[in-house]
């Protein structure tokens, strides 16, 4: 039976590993210091990406503000405070927002949003990011919240401090690498989001001024680069890609330090 | 703690860059236009955009390739200030929109045949009805008596043909609708011409780049593409029968000829199809793409930015279409447009 | 202490309705939980009646007919959503079905067999694949995974199965299998991670206590498992979120073809894919409209399919018993 899990996870990382190197093979000879700071230009011209690793940082940024504590609020509703049936109902809620495309979530913060305001911009595209993002931290906040013996809270509450310090201080930080779990998840899922991006943050050539103007975003641009017709491009997106996914890795070690077991 | 405490302040002051970032102004005197709408001409107009932001350095213009009706909808809501579409508008979008639009051609692109056989050298030549009958699953195998005689002298493979069209709603499908729509009367009836048809047959591929990745990747395919994704990709390019009876292999000139030949029939605001046109070398899956600009500008700094763009656009900017792969403007029409960018005013007074 | 001692002898009633241990940071802490849950749940509910009211020219023109027509025919202004609801639904169950087996290995493996210093590096290979964007994912299904399909996998299928109606039809690597398997490996790392940390979080007491009892090691395995199933529940609807709602990969190796097929082979649309591809160009209101219903169907099936998932779980915890987590 050890082989058969030995053998899926082989075949999780071989996957991986296949369509790594495919990614690599095409988009290695692009990559280049210039590369990682250029705006974009116009083809047989070269150009970077330097403004879309910029507005995706910022996208990120906008959309962490709004949805970690929101989803983590909410999980900490569901599973601390929440009973019976209204925290059943919230649970389900939330659970349906997870199934909803990305490109209704971009739809429906472009008309409350962008059509009020008659311009894109990052901010809405953060917080259609931050919607996408909340029931993901919600749901495996909960979860890992859920799963910390009752032994902990108990202990706590003997010692005399109210529910709020327990969760603060004792709960969350028991199960702070799982809730770095889901945010990790979240912020992967996120980095690799375009469609609500095209309605709300838009896109830009040049280096972002100001939330409130459209912004660049590597999935964007790898996505105008890979449905063009130039080959100069398609390569630009692979290398693009690589970026992105160093920089999401990167995020999800420097959290992981963080947020390690130091017991 | 100390781990976390640190996270946290890392945190706070990362927020409090995001805000110091939402006050940071665009420095005074710059001019931000912001266009959204066809993909097609999008590698074009990215040149141009760079170009010209060379000569005039504070004018910044952005301009997104979301499609065609997208550019239509977001000039309708006004979350943009230039639109851009290969097909022109309906009377009814121009009739809901909040002010009077103005169509400026700027270039002139080609849907090509293309396809995936083993064993063929030269082009393959197909006549409309041919065409029609394929698309409409009619026929159904390469050595289909019909293709044949459109191709004496050579041997087709006994094959299934594996039809690929757009699954996406796409200018490039309404182009080329509209033409099949022309030569063929069952088409029109069955299917018809617009930006989604339900295809008879076939599998839908994402974009111009999902059409090429398929017949490129997969045998005994055919399909319709831009022409730029033929080129760059080295596809075979099938040649065309014209309303003239002539065979035309898709090229920037022939292009450029279908609109010279269409443009005594071509209307005061430039709305018109140019598929099937007459002409000994047109050819007849060809057409405009326009850039779509209020009539009347709100904003007279912007709307001066715009219209200098524009002009400039429709004369030095055609120089860098062939290189591109795009059809430039017939004299003619680029003298028609111009009258139509010296029409565009800002509280009553022209801009030019 | 004193001053907790006379509010737990003395709570003033509203305090004692908002908070049972009658303690201000408490009230405002379970009252601020709340409000952002209700926030969350207002915007789902602003979601769906926007969803809802935008539908409405399509809702009238059509009605429940909408659901059963298999017809969609923007020209002619003639909608029907039941090949996309297919195409959904069974992209979807062919990804969690592929997926969950190996999810539920993977995450065996790295908590229960592997060493500690290969789990970790392997563990965040697997969550990388989450941070693959799903446009270089469809990309790389058209140029890589569809010729391989088309090559070597769908032919050996259709020898060896070919009996069953699922493995016939034209073989074209571009289908429904091809978006069911890209959607598989989108949403593995999803599940995978989710269900080691419910492993990890099992306390070792159980696993003690189980092969104290004389279990086998895959018994006490089967123990840590039945001991996280409402986690691990969470964790595949979490990835059948994903499953249902993406757009990009799918759209481009799936076919787009509106028609129901039984065989895996053809082509097929998901709701997400056709208001992805059609949603911009969409002109005139019943068009969009169509679209939106769609979107808003799409909300519903996974309303269903929640549900159906809940009662599951709840079925497997009710025969269980809801083993406890005491220390």
């Amino acid at each position: 039976m050890t082989s058969l899990t030995a053998l899926c996870t082989l075949l999780a990382v071989t996957a991986l590993l296949i369509i790594l190197s495919y990614i690599a093979w095409q988009g290695i000879g692009s990559l280049s210091f210039q590369f990682l700071i250029d705006s974009p230009k116009p083809v047989g011209e070269g150009g970077g990406i330097g403004n879309a690793i910029l507005g995706s940082l910022v996208l990120l940024l906008i959309s962490s503000v709004f949805g970690l504590p929101l989803g983590i609020c909410v999980g900490v509703y569901l599973s601390e405070v929440g009973t019976g049936r209204l925290a059943g109902a919230v649970r389900f809620i939330v659970d349906t927002l997870t199934g909803i495309p990305s490109i209704v979530t971009g739809v429906f913060v472009y008309a409350i949003i962008v059509l009020p305001m008659k311009h894109f911009s990052a901010l809405a595209g953060g917080v259609a990011l931050a919607l996408i993002m909340i029931p993901i931290v919600a749901r495996t906040t909960e979860e890992m919240l859920k799963l910390v013996p009752h032994s902990l809270r108990e202990g706590a509450l003997a010692l005399g401090a109210p529910q709020w310090r327990v969760t603060m201080g004792v709960i969350i930080p028991a199960a702070a690498p799982g809730i770095a779990t889901g945010a990790m998840l979240a912020i992967a899922r996120i980095s690799g989001e375009t469609a609500p991006l095209l309605f709300t943050a838009f896109g830009s050539r040049f280096f972002p001024s100001s939330l409130n103007q459209p912004i660049a975003s590597l999935t964007v641009q790898i996505y105008n680069y890979a449905i063009s017709p130039y080959d100069e491009w398609h390569a630009q997106a692979w290398a693009a890609t690589l970026v992105l996914m160093t920089l999401v890795l990167g995020i999800n070690i420097i959290v992981r330090f963080l947020t390690r077991k130091r017991f | 703690m100390s781990a976390s405490k640190k996270s946290f302040q890392l945190v706070a002051w990362l927020s409090v860059l995001v805000v110091l970032l939402a006050f940071v102004a665009c420095g005074s005197g710059t001019v931000s236009l912001q266009g959204a709408g066809a993909s097609f001409p999008s590698p074009l107009y990215q040149k141009w955009l760079s170009e010209y932001g060379k000569l005039h350095p504070n004018v910044k213009i952005d301009y997104q390739s979301i499609g065609s009706g997208g550019g239509i909808k977001q000039l309708k809501e006004q979350t943009v200030d230039f639109g851009a579409s290969d097909a022109p508008m309906k009377d009814e979008d121009l009739k809901s929109a909040p002010g009077e639009v103005l169509h400026i051609p700027t270039v002139l692109g080609a849907v090509v045949i293309t396809y995936n056989l083993q064993g063929i050298s030269q082009p393959l030549r197909f006549s409309p009805e041919t065409l029609a009958d394929i698309f409409l699953g009619k026929i159904k195998k390469w050595n289909d008596p019909k293709i044949a005689a459109d191709n004496p002298g050579v041997t087709l493979p006994t094959r299934d043909i594996t039809v690929v069209h757009r699954s996406d709603s796409s200018g490039t499908s309404a182009v080329f609708t509209d033409y099949l729509s022309k030569v063929s009367a069952e088409w029109k009836e069955k299917v018809g011409a617009g930006t989604s048809p339900n295809w008879p047959t076939g599998i839908g591929g994402k974009g111009n780049e999902g059409v090429t990745g398929q017949v490129k990747n997969t045998p005994n395919t055919i399909g319709y593409i831009e022409l730029a994704y033929a080129v760059q990709n080295k596809l075979p390019v099938a040649q065309v029968k014209n309303a003239n009876g002539n065979f035309v292999t898709p090229s920037i000139d022939a292009v450029t000829a279908a609109a010279s030949a269409s443009a005594a029939n071509t209307p005061e605001d430039l709305r018109v199809s140019i598929t099937n046109a007459a002409g000994a070398g047109v050819y007849p899956i060809s057409s405009y793409t326009y850039i779509l600009v209020y009539k009347n500008q709100k904003d007279a700094a912007k709307g001066k930015a715009l219209v200098d763009f524009l002009w400039w656009g429709i004369h030095d900017g055609e120089s860098h279409a062939k290189e591109l792969q795009y059809a430039p403007l017939p004299a003619d029409i680029v003298k028609r447009a111009e009258g139509k960018i010296s029409s565009v005013t800002a509280g009553g007074t022209p801009l030019r | 202490m004193s001053a907790v001692t006379e509010n737990f002898a003395h709570p003033s009633s509203w305090r004692r309705v908002l908070s049972p241990t009658g303690n201000t940071g408490d009230a405002v802490f379970r009252v601020l939980m709340f409000l952002v849950a209700l926030f969350m749940v207002a915007i789902v509910v602003a979601m769906v009646w926007a969803l809802a009211a935008d539908s409405m020219p399509s809702i009238r023109q059509f009605g429940f007919g909408f659901l059963k027509s298999q017809h969609w025919d923007p020209i002619h202004g003639e909608f029907g959503a039941l090949p996309f609801i297919y195409g959904t639904v069974a992209s979807s169950l062919i990804a969690l079905l592929i997926s969950v087996p190996f999810s539920l290995g993977i995450a065996i493996f790295l908590v229960e067999q592997a060493p500690h210093y290969i789990a970790r590096p392997i563990g965040f290979l697997v969550e990388l694949l989450a941070a693959i964007p799903s446009v270089v994912y469809g990309l790389w299904g058209i140029f890589v995974l569809a010729p391989f399909l088309r090559q070597y996998v769908e032919p050996a299928l259709a020898k060896w199965f070919g009996w069953l109606p699922l493995f016939r039809g034209s073989i074209t690597g571009i289908g429904l299998l091809t978006g069911g398997i890209i959607l598989a490996i989108m949403v593995t790392p999803i599940i995978s991670a989710v269900v080691r940390d419910v492993l990890a979080a099992v306390p070792g007491s159980q696993r003690e206590a189980a092969l104290a009892l004389g279990a086998t090691k895959w018994e006490m395995i089967r123990v840590v498992l039945v001991n996280g199933a409402p986690g691990i529940a969470g964790a595949v609807i979490l990835g059948l979120g994903r499953a249902l709602g993406e757009t990009m990969a799918v759209t481009m190796v799936i076919g787009n073809r509106p028609e129901i097929s039984l065989s895996l082979f053809e082509p097929s649309y998901t709701i997400a894919s056709a208001i992805a591809n059609e949603f911009t160009e969409a002109t005139g209101d019943l068009y969009l409209s169509a679209l939106v219903e769609l979107g808003l169907i799409l909300f519903l099936v996974t309303f269903v399919v929640n549900g159906i998932a809940r009662i599951l779980v709840w079925n497997v915890t009710r025969k269980t018993g809801g083993v406890g987590r005491a220390a």
